[in-house]
C-alpha cells in the first residue's frame, strides 16, 4: 500500500504531537514554562478519539455513500463498555463502599449485579465488548436496512432514530447503566490511577497509535478492490447488481467495520474525559461528527482526521472565549461547507495538484435508466 | 444455418404499472449464438423487457427461461448477472471515479464476495484479459484515464468492454449508438458482430441504419407485444409496422 | 372533674323548660363542647357524634356552627355554652347567632378537633350543602356524601331527595344514598340489593371500589356486589380503551400538526429540512409575542390572541421559509444529503438567534379561558385544549389539501413537482413556485407552533423534540401523500398511547421507534407507496 505525502504528514503530526505533549508533561517540572498541564493532555486525547469517530463516519459516508446520523451511538456504546469496566474497578472505594455493586445500583436499591454486567471487571472482556456490541448492533441494523435497499436520506433518518431510541433507553435508570448521570468518578485502569499524569500521557499516546492504526486499516480497505467496489456502489449502486455484485454485503462489511472503529474511539474517550452519560447518544453529536468530515473533506480519510481536530479545537476555543458565538459558528460552518466547500479543506489542497471535477452527488448520478 | 438450442425464452410476459401495460403477453425466443435487434416506438416496452430479463422488474405473469430450465423470474439481479447475462444501459453507466482499467477489473468474471475483494491482488491472467478487452474496445490508450473524462462514445465502448469482462453468454445492449458519431456507429456495429462470434446478443436500437448494418433478425415491439419479426427488409415492408411507425 | 359534671347536671336541670323544646339539638350542642379543654378520645368521640347529630337535625344554624368548628373559631365556656368568634375578635352565641358582648377571650376555650372529627365535619358540611340553593353546590355535596358513604347522612339525604327537582342532582343523591345504604348493616337486605343495583348502574371507578369491598364478604348482597363489579369492570375497560384512543388521537393530532408542513417541504418538494422544527418553534414564539402585545396594548383582545397569532405565525414562519429557500435551499436541489447538513446548521443558527432574543428559559404562553377546563363524556375526560388542538389539526390539513387542490398556486405547485421542465415551458416561474411551496410548508409549521405553545414549553429547543417524529410520520405515511401523513400521525399517536400503559412512556416510545425503523426498512416507501415507474428514478 502506497501512502501519499499528506497521509505521511498527518500520521507524523498525530504521533508527533501526542508524543511531544506526553513527554513535555512527564519530563518537565510543574512550574516550568514548557510544562504541559493535564487538561491539555485530556483535550488532545479527546480530539484524537473524535478523529477516530470522524474516520469511521468518512469510511461509510465518503466511500459507501451512507450518511450516518447515528454514528455517535456506536462511539457511545464503546464508551459504555469501557465505563462499565472502570466502574467495576472502583470496587469498595465508592461512596457506599459496596464491593459487589456500583454506587448507582446501591442507590437504586438493587440487590445484585445484572447479568449483563458479568465479566466487565476483566479488561479483556470489556474491550471485546467495546467492539462486539457496536459491531453487532451495526450488523443487525445494516443487514435489515441494506437488504431492503433503504438508501439516501431515508437511511440517514432511521440512523438518527436509532441513536435517538438509544438515548431514551440509556436515560432510564432501570436499564442498569446509571440513568441520566451515567458513570463517572473512575479510579483505576489496569491498576493505574486514571487521574495520574502518567496514565493520561500513556492514554494519549495509545490513542494516537490506535488512530494511526485505524487510518492505515481504512486506507488498506479503500485501496483494495473492495474499496473500489465500494466507490462504485456509492455512485451507481444499481449498476453493480447487473455486474453480479451484491452491494448490500459490501455496505454491511464496511458499516460494521466503521461501527467497530467508532466503538474503539469511544472506549478510549471515556477514561480521558472521565465520564460517560446518555448525552453522548444525542442526535446532534452524530451530526456534528458528520460536519467534521465535511469540513476536512469527505472521502479523503486524512480530511476526517484533520476536520475532527480542527473543528473541535475551534469549539474548545470558542466555548471558552465566546460561548454565545459557538453555535452560530457551528451552524454557519454547516452551511458554508455544503455551499462553498463541498470537498472540504482537503479540496483546497487537491485543487492545486489535480484537476479532478467536483464529485457529482450520488443521488443525481444514480442510474436513470428509465425509458420506453 | 444449423438448428441451435434456445438460449432465452419469454412466454406470455405481462407487466403493468398502475393499470398501464408495459408488456402485454410478450413472447420471444432467442437461440444460442444469435444476435437479435429489437426495435419499436417509444413506450413499446423495450426497456421493460430488459428489466424483466435482468431481474429488475418482476412480471405479473409469464415465464422467462434462460438456458435449459432456469426461471429468471425467481432470481434477483446479481444472481442473474452471475448466470451469464450482461446488460448495457441506454445512458452509459460506468464507474466514473475509477480509471478505465479499474472499471474493467471490477467487471471481470470471478468471485464477487467482499471477503475475496478485500484481499484480491491483480493476477497476470487478469492483466492479460483486461489488455485484450482494451484492445477489442479500442481503449488501450485510455487505460489510465478516469472514465468520467472519456468521450460519450468511449464510455459506451467501455461499458461494452465491461460486459465482455463479465464473460456473459447473453448480452443485452440498450441503444449502444445513441449520441455517437457516424464513424463511431460504424465501429460499434463491427464490434458487436465481433462479439457475436462467441456470444448471443440482443440489441435495442432506434437507429435504422445501424440495425440494417448489423444485418440480423429484427423483432418489432408495439404496445408491449411482438408486432412483427423477420429480416429488416421484411419488417420494414410489413404494413402493420408501417402503420405503427407512420400512422395512417 | 366531678365538680364539673355536677355543675353540668345543675345547668341542665335549671334550663329544663327550654331544653325540652329540642332535646336532640341541645344534646348535640352540648356534645360539641366536650373537647374544649379536654382532648381525651371520649371527648373527641362526643364532638364527632355532636356533629353528626347537628348535621341531620335541620337546624338552620348547623352549617354556621360546623363551619366555625372547621375553621377553629368555635369556643365553649365552662358552662359548655358555645360561641363563635367573629372576624373582629368578638363572640356570638352559637345557637342563636346573637352577639355575646360579655364574653371575653378569658372566658372561653377553643373546641379542639382531630382527624376523625375533621372528616366528620367534611361529611356533615357535605350533607348540609345538599340543601344549598344552587345546583352545582348540591351536586358537589351529593358527590361528597357518595364518597364518604356515611349512613349518618341518610336522613338528610332522604329529606333532600324529597325536595330535589333537578334530575342530575337527584340521580347523584340517589347514588349517594345507595352508597350509604350498602354499607349500613342495619338496612334491610332488599334495600341493600337495590342499592347495589343503583351503584352498578353508575358503573364508574368509584362505584366499583365501593362494591369491591363488599364483594369479598358472603351473602346475597356480596354476590350481587361481586357480579356488579364484574359488570362495571367490563364497562370500565371499554371506557379505558376509548380514553387511550382519545389520548392517541390527541398525540396524533400534535404529530400531524408538526408533520403537515413537512409533508409539503419533504413530501412534495423532496427537501430534507432539518430546520423544520425551528419553523414550529418560531411559530410558538410569535404566539408569545402576540399575546404579550395584546396584554400590554389591547387587553380586550387578550382572550383571542391565539386566533390572531395563527395568521401571524403563518406569515412569519412562511417568510422565514421563503428567505431560507431563496438563500440556501435552492443551491442544493438534487443533493439531499447536503441539504440535510446545511439545514441542520440553519437550525442551530435559528435556535441561537431565538436564544439571544428571548433568552434560554421557557416562556409562558397562557391558555385562554375558553380553552381551559375539561368535559366529561361518559367515562371519558376530554380536556378542552386537547379537543381544540385535535379540531385545529384537522382544519389545518383540510385547508392545506384544499389549497393544493383548488387554488391556482396549488395547481402550479403540483405542476412543478410533477414535471418541472414542462411546467417551466408552460410559463410557470418555477423558482418562485419553489420558494412559495417551501414558504407554505414553513408557514404551516408556524401554525403548528401556535398549537404546541399550548401544550409544550416554549423554548428555543421546542422544535428539536418534534423533528425526528415528524420525519417518521411523513416517511411512515408515504412521501407526498397528505392522507398518508394524517393516517400515519394518528396511527403512531394511538400505538404510542396503547404501548405506554404496557411498557411505560419512555420504553413505549423506544418500542414505537424500533417498530418504525423496522417498518421503514420493510416498506421504504411508506404505508401508501406511489406505484409506477416514476418511483424507480
Amino acid at each position: 500500500m502506497k501512502l501519499d505525502r499528506i497521509s505521511y504528514l498527518t500520521l507524523g503530526f498525530v504521533l508527533g504531537v501526542a508524543l511531544v505533549l506526553a513527554l513535555l508533561n512527564q519530563m518537565t517540572a510543574l512550574g516550568s514554562a514548557l510544562h504541559v498541564p493535564t487538561y491539555v493532555l485530556a483535550l488532545a486525547g479527546k480530539y484524537l478519539c473524535f478523529a477516530m469517530l470522524a474516520l469511521a463516519v468518512d469510511l461509510v459516508w465518503g466511500f459507501a455513500g451512507i450518511l450516518s446520523l447515528g454514528h455517535a451511538a456506536f462511539f457511545a456504546l464503546g464508551g459504555y463498555a469501557m465505563g462499565m469496566y472502570l466502574m467495576r474497578q472502583i470496587g469498595t472505594r465508592g461512596v457506599y463502599g459496596n464491593p459487589n455493586l456500583p454506587d448507582f445500583m446501591v442507590f437504586l436499591g438493587w440487590k445484585e449485579l445484572p447479568w449483563y454486567w458479568y465479566g466487565f471487571d476483566w479488561f479483556g472482556f470489556a474491550m471485546l465488548m467495546a467492539v462486539v456490541v457496536p459491531g453487532l448492533l451495526a450488523a443487525v441494523f445494516g443487514w435489515l436496512a441494506f437488504r431492503s435497499r433503504v438508501t439516501g436520506v431515508y437511511l440517514s433518518i432511521i440512523t438518527q432514530a436509532l441513536t435517538y431510541a438509544l438515548l431514551l433507553a440509556f436515560f432510564r435508570n432501570d436499564m442498569g447503566f446509571g440513568g441520566n448521570n451515567g458513570m463517572t468518578d473512575f479510579k483505576d485502569i489496569l491498576g493505574f490511577n486514571v487521574q495520574a499524569d502518567s496514565t493520561r500521557s500513556a492514554l494519549l499516546v495509545i490513542s494516537a497509535l490506535l488512530l494511526c492504526g485505524q487510518f492505515l486499516l481504512a486506507r488498506f480497505v479503500v485501496a483494495s478492490r473492495f474499496g473500489k467496489m465500494l466507490i462504485a456502489v456509492r455512485d451507481t449502486e444499481s449498476r453493480t447488481r447487473f455486474l453480479g455484485y451484491r452491494p448490500e454485503s459490501y455496505k454491511l462489511v464496511v458499516w460494521v467495520l466503521s461501527a467497530v472503529m467508532a466503538g474503539i474511539g469511544g472506549a478510549l474517550y471515556v477514561p480521558q474525559v472521565g465520564i460517560i452519560n446518555p448525552s453522548e447518544f444525542a442526535p446532534g453529536n452524530s451530526i456534528e461528527a458528520v460536519i467534521w468530515v465535511a469540513v476536512g473533506g469527505r472521502g479523503t480519510l486524512v480530511g476526517a482526521i484533520l476536520g475532527a481536530i480542527l473543528v473541535n479545537f475551534g469549539k474548545t476555543w470558542f466555548t471558552g472565549a465566546l460561548p454565545e458565538v459557538w453555535l452560530y459558528a457551528l451552524g454557519a460552518m454547516f452551511i458554508f461547507v455544503t455551499l462553498f466547500l463541498p470537498r472540504g479543506v482537503m479540496g483546497l489542497f487537491r485543487a492545486r495538484t489535480s484537476k479532478e471535477p467536483e464529485p457529482e452527488a450520488p443521488e443525481v448520478a444514480a442510474a436513470h435508466e428509465v425509458t420506453g | 444455418m444449423i438448428e441451435r438450442d434456445t438460449l432465452l425464452y419469454l412466454d406470455g410476459v405481462t407487466v403493468s404499472f398502475d393499470g398501464f401495460r408495459a408488456l402485454n403477453a410478450l413472447s420471444l425466443r432467442l437461440n444460442e449464438g444469435e444476435m437479435r435487434a429489437v426495435i419499436g416506438p417509444n413506450g413499446a416496452g423495450k426497456t421493460t423487457m430488459m428489466d424483466v430479463i435482468t431481474g429488475k422488474t418482476r412480471p405479473d405473469s409469464g415465464q422467462v427461461v434462460f438456458g435449459k430450465d432456469t426461471d429468471l423470474t425467481k432470481l434477483d439481479e446479481p444472481k442473474i448477472a452471475s448466470l451469464g447475462i450482461g446488460r448495457k444501459f441506454q445512458k452509459p453507466t460506468v464507474f466514473e471515479p475509477h480509471t478505465v482499467w479499474d472499471n474493467l477489473l471490477l467487471a471481470l468474471a470471478g468471485d464477487r464476495s467482499p471477503r475475496f475483494s478485500l484481499f484480491a491482488r491483480e493476477t497476470a491472467a487478469e492483466k492479460r484479459q483486461i489488455e485484450s478487452i482494451l484492445e477489442t474496445t479500442r481503449l488501450t490508450d485510455q487505460r489510465y484515464r478516469r472514465s468520467a473524462d472519456l468521450s460519450h462514445g468511449q464510455k459506451q465502448w467501455l461499458e461494452i468492454g465491461m460486459l465482455l469482462a463479465q464473460e456473459p453468454q447473453l448480452l443485452l445492449v440498450d441503444e449502444p449508438v445513441a449520441g455517437m458519431t457516424d464513424a463511431e456507429t460504424e465501429q460499434t456495429a463491427v464490434l458487436l458482430r465481433e462479439i457475436n462470434q462467441t456470444r448471443s446478443v440482443v440489441v435495442v436500437e432506434h437507429d435504422m441504419a445501424f440495425v440494417r448494418a448489423l444485418g440480423v433478425k429484427v423483432t418489432v415491439l408495439h404496445e408491449g407485444s411482438v408486432l412483427s419479426e423477420g429480416s429488416i427488409d421484411f419488417v420494414s415492408d410489413d404494413p402493420k409496422v408501417i402503420e405503427v411507425y407512420l400512422g395512417r | 372533674m366531678r365538680r364539673i359534671a355536677a355543675l353540668l347536671l345543675l345547668i341542665i336541670l335549671m334550663q329544663g323548660a327550654s331544653v325540652c323544646r329540642a332535646e336532640g339539638i341541645d344534646d348535640a350542642y352540648e356534645a360539641l363542647a366536650a373537647s374544649a379543654g379536654s382532648i381525651s378520645a371520649a371527648s373527641f368521640n362526643s364532638v364527632r357524634l355532636g356533629i353528626e347529630q347537628l348535621a341531620v337535625s335541620g337546624d338552620p344554624r348547623a352549617a354556621a356552627v360546623i363551619g366555625a368548628l372547621q375553621d377553629g373559631l368555635l369556643y365553649a365556656n365552662d358552662d359548655h355554652a358555645l360561641f363563635i368568634q367573629q372576624p373582629d375578635g368578638s363572640y356570638a352565641d352559637a345557637r342563636t347567632g346573637n352577639p355575646a358582648p360579655d364574653v371575653t377571650d378569658d372566658d372561653v376555650k377553643a373546641v379542639r378537633i382531630n382527624n376523625a372529627v375533621r372528616s366528620a365535619i367534611e361529611a356533615a358540611l357535605g350533607s348540609l350543602q345538599l340543601f344549598a340553593p344552587d345546583v352545582p353546590t348540591r351536586l358537589a355535596a351529593a358527590s361528597a356524601v357518595f364518597t364518604s358513604h356515611n349512613p349518618a347522612a341518610l336522613p338528610a339525604l332522604t329529606r333532600a331527595l324529597a325536595k330535589e327537582a333537578d334530575p342530575a342532582v337527584k340521580q347523584r343523591m340517589e347514588q349517594a344514598k345507595a352508597a350509604a345504604i350498602v354499607y349500613d348493616p342495619d338496612a334491610s337486605q332488599r334495600d341493600r340489593l337495590a342499592a347495589v343495583a343503583t351503584l352498578r348502574a353508575r358503573g364508574d371507578q368509584d362505584a366499583r371500589s365501593l362494591l369491591s369491598t363488599l364483594a369479598g364478604q358472603t351473602g346475597p348482597v356480596a354476590d350481587a356486589a361481586a357480579s356488579a363489579v364484574t359488570a362495571i369492570d367490563r364497562v370500565l375497560q371499554i371506557w379505558s380503551v376509548a380514553q387511550s384512543v382519545y389520548y392517541g388521537v390527541s398525540l396524533g393530532s400534535v404529530l400531524l400538526l408538526a408533520a403537515a408542513g413537512l409533508a409539503i417541504t419533504f413530501g412534495v418538494m423532496g427537501v430534507i429540512n432539518m430546520a423544520h422544527g425551528e419553523m414550529v418553534m418560531i411559530g410558538a414564539y410569535v404566539t408569545f409575542v402576540v399575546q404579550q402585545t395584546m396584554h400590554a396594548y389591547v387587553p380586550s383582545l387578550y382572550q383571542i390572541s391565539l386566533l390572531i397569532a395563527v395568521p401571524m405565525a403563518f406569515l412569519v414562519s412562511g417568510a422565514v421559509g421563503v428567505a431560507v429557500e431563496r438563500s440556501l435551499i435552492r443551491w442544493l436541489y438534487g443533493r439531499p444529503l447536503e441539504t440535510l447538513l446545511a439545514t441542520w446548521g440553519l437550525s442551530l443558527v435559528l435556535q441561537q438567534v431565538v436564544r439571544s432574543l428571548f433568552g434560554a428559559n421557557n416562556r409562558d404562553v397562557d391558555t385562554p379561558a375558553w380553552m381551559s377546563g375539561a368535559t366529561q363524556l361518559g367515562g371519558l375526560t376530554l380536556t378542552w385544549n386537547r379537543m381544540y388542538i385535535i379540531l385545529f389539526a384537522f382544519l389545518v390539513v383540510a385547508a392545506l389539501m384544499a389549497a393544493l387542490r383548488y387554488t391556482s398556486l396549488g395547481l402550479r405547485m403540483r405542476a412543478v413537482t410533477q414535471n418541472r421542465r414542462m411546467a417551466a415551458a408552460m410559463g410557470i416561474k418555477t423558482p418562485w413556485i419553489d420558494a412559495l411551496t417551501f414558504g407554505l410548508g414553513s408557514g404551516v409549521a408556524g401554525i403548528a407552533g401556535v398549537a404546541l405553545s399550548q401544550i409544550d414549553n416554549v423554548s428555543p429547543n421546542l422544535g428539536q423534540g418534534y423533528i425526528i417524529d415528524s420525519f417518521m410520520v411523513v416517511v411512515f405515511g408515504g412521501v407526498g401523500n397528505l392522507w398518508g401523513t394524517t393516517l400515519g400521525a394518528l396511527t403512531l399517536g394511538i400505538v404510542n398511547k396503547f404501548l405506554e400503559p404496557v411498557a411505560g412512556a419512555v420504553l413505549g416510545k423506544i418500542v414505537v421507534l424500533i417498530l418504525l425503523i423496522l417498518f421503514v426498512q420493510r416498506n421504504p416507501r411508506g404505508m401508501f407507496p406511489l406505484k409506477g415507474r416514476a418511483v424507480e428514478s
